[in-house]
């Protein structure tokens, strides 16, 4: 009986962490597995970005080319913004690891209030953009952008909510060193939001 | 497969949970150092916009290479460090990469049939 138990020691170990026969978390999985499947989403609007930006055949000649719309120093700041609110997830994460729920709740709240900035502005681009002439059906530059962005924009806002859920949580005293994955997997989705960000400030505003 | 043999397929780690994140969370001035070194690439990034008549006159092909290694590096430093790719377990890394290749072949194949790269160079 003994020697059963010795036998089968890793597998029950890793069950009794996680649950799972794979032992490893099933909610980390799930979110990887959505990471991945959502690189196939935005590969899918900035190919489409790529293929129309420069094929608008309607509105204002000026509102044509991306490189006579875009304001990049405004932009640069919304990214450095948006990179470090990664920072602040990083070390939320790390904290809460440590079992430093205050510190934890501290930079949650700072990473909403980073993602909040990014999304003012984003509305303040949009807005600029709009007062301009370039609406979402002016010509297929703008409806390609808006589409990508706003989508970028959403998943964002969404993280937004998110993290004011984890910050509310934390404040009622329901958000211990226990729900550390928790707030692990909600890292991964906003690493992936600024990830996604990377990859569209350069291919979007950098290369005309 | 028992549960056993699916573990060591994927690589789950023998220790426990807990133990293993002591082990492979990077400190908090890891995290500042890796935050500096994005902020650096990015401001590298920003400059060629600054400069953009020597871009100009150089081609956009010349931009592209010079944007897309920065571009691609801090990918892949957010995904290592910052999503713990680098120390966690590979079957994350390994469905994370599916998608993401996956996304790359088939976009990059759908712009390629369309002449999107031929007429941007």
């Amino acid at each position: 009986m003994t020697d059963v138990a010795v036998e089968t020691s890793p597998t029950l170990e890793a069950e009794e962490h996680h649950g799972t026969s794979t032992g490893i978390s099933n909610e980390k999985l799930a979110m990887w597995v959505f990471l991945g499947s959502d690189c196939l989403l935005f590969g899918a609007l900035i190919s489409t970005y790529l293929l129309v930006r420069h094929r608008s055949e309607s509105g204002p000649e000026a509102l044509r080319d991306p490189s006579h719309v875009f304001d990049i120093p405004f932009t640069s700041v919304s990214s450095f913004v948006l990179l470090m609110s990664s920072l602040t997830m990083a070390l939320a994460v790390g904290a809460i690891h440590r079992g430093d729920v205050r510190r934890c709740q501290a930079f949650l709240a700072t990473t909403a209030l980073l993602g909040a900035t990014f999304i003012g502005g984003q509305v303040y681009e949009f807005t600029a953009f709009y007062n301009e002439g370039l609406g979402f059906t002016t010509n297929l530059f703008g409806s390609a952008f808006y589409t990508l962005t706003g989508f970028h924009g959403v998943h964002v806002s969404v993280g937004i909510m998110f993290l004011m859920s984890l910050v509310v949580m934390s404040l009622k005293g329901n958000l211990g060193p226990d729900k550390a994955e928790t707030v692990e997997i909600f890292g991964l989705y906003w690493h992936f939001v600024d990830i996604v960000w990377i990859l569209i400030f350069t291919i979007v505003y950098l290369i005309p | 497969m028992s549960s056993t043999d699916l573990q060591t397929h994927i690589g789950t780690p023998t220790e426990p949970h807990h133990q293993a994140h002591e082990h492979t969370h990077p400190s908090d001035w890891t995290y500042i150092k890796i935050a500096i070194f994005l902020a650096i690439v990015t401001a590298a990034e920003v400059a060629t916009y600054i400069w953009d008549d020597w871009f100009e006159e150089a081609g956009t092909g010349v931009l592209i290479a010079t944007l897309f290694p920065m571009m691609i590096v801090k990918f892949f430093v957010v995904c290592g460090w910052f999503m713990h790719l680098k120390y966690d377990n590979p079957l994350f890394r390994r469905i994370f990469v599916f998608g993401l290749v996956l996304a790359v072949l088939v976009y990059t194949a759908a712009l390629t049939s369309m002449h999107v790269f031929a007429d941007a160079v």
